[in-house]
C-alpha cells in the first residue's frame, strides 16, 4: 500500500546534515500603514459635509377671487417691508403716504430692530407684509422670511408689489420710475 | 567601582495599536458618510435659522438655478421613482406629448427634468452624463401664459391625490424674485399650498427674540 509522507520539512529532522533555517521575525513595521490610515481619515474628514441641508416651511394663502373673503387688515398694525435691488430694504408702517414721507430705507442689519420696535408697540394683530420687487433676489426673500422667524412674527404675508411702491423704490435707487413694474 | 549597567532600550514603538485605531476611525468615516451626489445643476442655497432637516423621501423638488431656469426632480427611492413615472405618464396623457414607454423610462432614470414639454422626447435621448445646466434649457416659467410648471404641478397634484408630497424648493442665492414668484403661482394654482425651502443651517443671532426663546428651553413654535 502506498503511503503518503505527511511529515514535511520541520520537526524531526535535526540531523547534522540539515541546515538550520534562520528564524524570520514576524514583526512588520506598521508605520507606513498608520501613515496611510491617517491620510485617508483626513481625506474623508475634509471631503464630507457634516451639515445636512435644512428646510423651512412656507404656507401660501389660497387664491381668493372674491374681495369680501379676503382678510382685512387693520392699518395701524401693519408693517410693510419692500425689497429692492442690491439688498436694499425699504419699509413703512400702516398705509403708504401719497407723498412718500413715511417711506424709509433700511438694510438687512437694521430691519431687525425696526420689526422688533413695531412688534412691541403693536398688539397681537401685528402683521408684516413683504413685497419684493422685480430686482430683488431669492436670497433676499429667504432672508426676510428668516427674519420673521428670528423675531418670532407670527403673521406675515408675501404680497405682490404695487406700482406706486415700486416707483418709490426706483426713485430712491436713482432710477427712472417709468421702469417700475408693480401691479395696478 | 562597579557601575550598574543601564539597559539600552529600543526606540521602536509597536505600531499595531495605533494602526488599529487609525483603521477603526477610517472605517467609521467611510461608513458614516454619504457622498454628495454630483450635481448637474449647481445651486448655492441661502442660509436660514431653520433647524429642521430637509426630508429625503416622498419628495418633489423644484430647483431654480442662478439664471432663473427651473428643473423638476424627485427623490431617489423606489417609491419616488414610481411616482415620477406616474407623473410623466399623467403629463403625457394630459398634454398629448406622444412619449413612448422607452422615453418615459429614460426620463425616470434622468436626474431631473429640465426641458419644455415639447422637447421631452429629445431629453430622453440625451445620455445621463451630459444632462447639465448647460445642455438643458429648463422648464419654461417666464410668465403666466407660458408657465409650464403649472401643468407639471397639476400632474403632481393628480398623482399624489389624498397624500401630500414633500414639496421642496431649492433656489439659488442670486435667482431673481420673479422666477420664484412664478413657481409660487404654479403651486398656488394647483392648491399645493405647503412647501419647504431648502436652506443651509445658520446660527440664531444672539439676543434676538428666537434666541431668547430657545434659551428658555421651550420648543420653538416657528419652523
Amino acid at each position: 500500500m502506498a503511503e503518503l509522507d505527511t511529515s514535511s520539512g520541520g520537526g524531526h529532522k535535526k540531523g547534522p546534515g540539515v541546515k538550520k533555517q534562520k528564524k524570520l521575525s514576524t514583526r512588520v513595521d506598521l508605520t507606513p500603514m498608520v501613515d496611510l490610515g491617517f491620510l485617508l481619515i483626513t481625506f474623508f474628514i475634509f471631503t464630507t459635509s457634516m451639515s445636512q441641508p435644512t428646510a423651512f416651511k412656507l404656507n401660501l394663502p389660497a387664491n381668493v377671487t372674491n374681495p369680501n373673503q379676503q382678510n382685512k387688515l387693520n392699518e395701524n398694525s401693519a408693517l410693510t417691508i419692500l425689497l429692492g435691488k442690491d439688498n436694499n430694504v425699504f419699509y413703512y408702517a400702516g398705509q403708504l403716504d401719497p407723498s412718500g414721507k413715511n417711506f424709509k430705507s433700511s438694510n438687512f442689519k437694521d430691519i431687525r430692530q425696526v420689526i422688533l420696535d413695531k412688534k412691541n408697540s403693536t398688539d397681537s394683530t401685528f402683521m408684516v407684509i413683504i413685497k419684493p420687487n422685480e430686482q430683488s433676489t431669492y436670497k433676499n426673500v429667504v432672508d426676510i422670511l428668516d427674519e420673521m422667524s428670528i423675531n418670532m412674527v407670527d403673521r406675515y404675508a408675501l404680497v405682490d408689489i404695487s406700482l406706486p411702491e415700486d416707483q418709490l423704490i426706483r426713485v430712491t435707487q436713482g432710477e427712472d420710475p417709468a421702469t417700475a413694474t408693480g401691479t395696478k | 567601582m562597579a557601575r550598574p549597567k543601564i539597559a539600552r532600550k529600543s526606540t521602536t514603538v509597536d505600531m499595531t495599536a495605533m494602526c488599529d485605531v487609525a483603521f477603526l476611525l477610517l472605517t467609521f468615516f467611510i461608513l458614516a458618510t454619504k457622498f454628495k451626489p454630483s450635481e448637474a445643476v449647481p445651486i448655492d442655497t441661502p442660509k436660514s435659522v431653520a433647524s429642521k432637516v430637509a426630508p429625503e423621501n416622498d419628495i418633489v423638488m423644484i430647483s431654480m438655478d442662478k439664471d432663473g431656469k427651473a428643473y423638476l426632480s424627485t427623490g431617489d427611492g423606489a417609491a419616488d421613482k414610481a411616482n415620477k413615472a406616474e407623473i410623466l405618464n399623467t403629463m403625457n396623457e394630459q398634454n398629448n406629448l406622444g412619449l413612448t414607454d422607452a422615453d418615459i423610462k429614460a426620463l425616470v432614470a434622468a436626474p431631473f427634468i429640465g426641458v419644455p414639454m415639447s422637447q421631452l422626447s429629445q431629453q430622453a435621448k440625451i445620455p445621463k452624463e451630459q444632462m447639465s445646466a448647460k445642455t438643458l434649457p429648463g422648464i419654461p416659467i417666464q410668465d403666466t401664459a407660458h408657465n409650464e410648471m403649472i401643468k407639471w404641478m397639476r400632474a403632481v397634484h393628480d398623482v399624489y391625490q389624498g397624500q401630500k408630497p414633500n414639496l421642496l424648493l431649492k433656489g439659488d442665492n442670486v435667482a431673481k424674485y420673479p422666477t420664484f414668484k412664478n413657481i409660487i403661482t404654479a403651486l398656488k394654482d394647483n392648491d399645493l399650498l405647503k412647501f419647504q425651502m431648502v436652506t443651509n443651517p445658520e446660527n440664531v443671532p444672539e439676543g434676538s427674540e428666537l434666541w431668547k426663546d430657545n434659551m428658555k428651553g421651550k420648543p420653538t413654535a416657528k419652523e
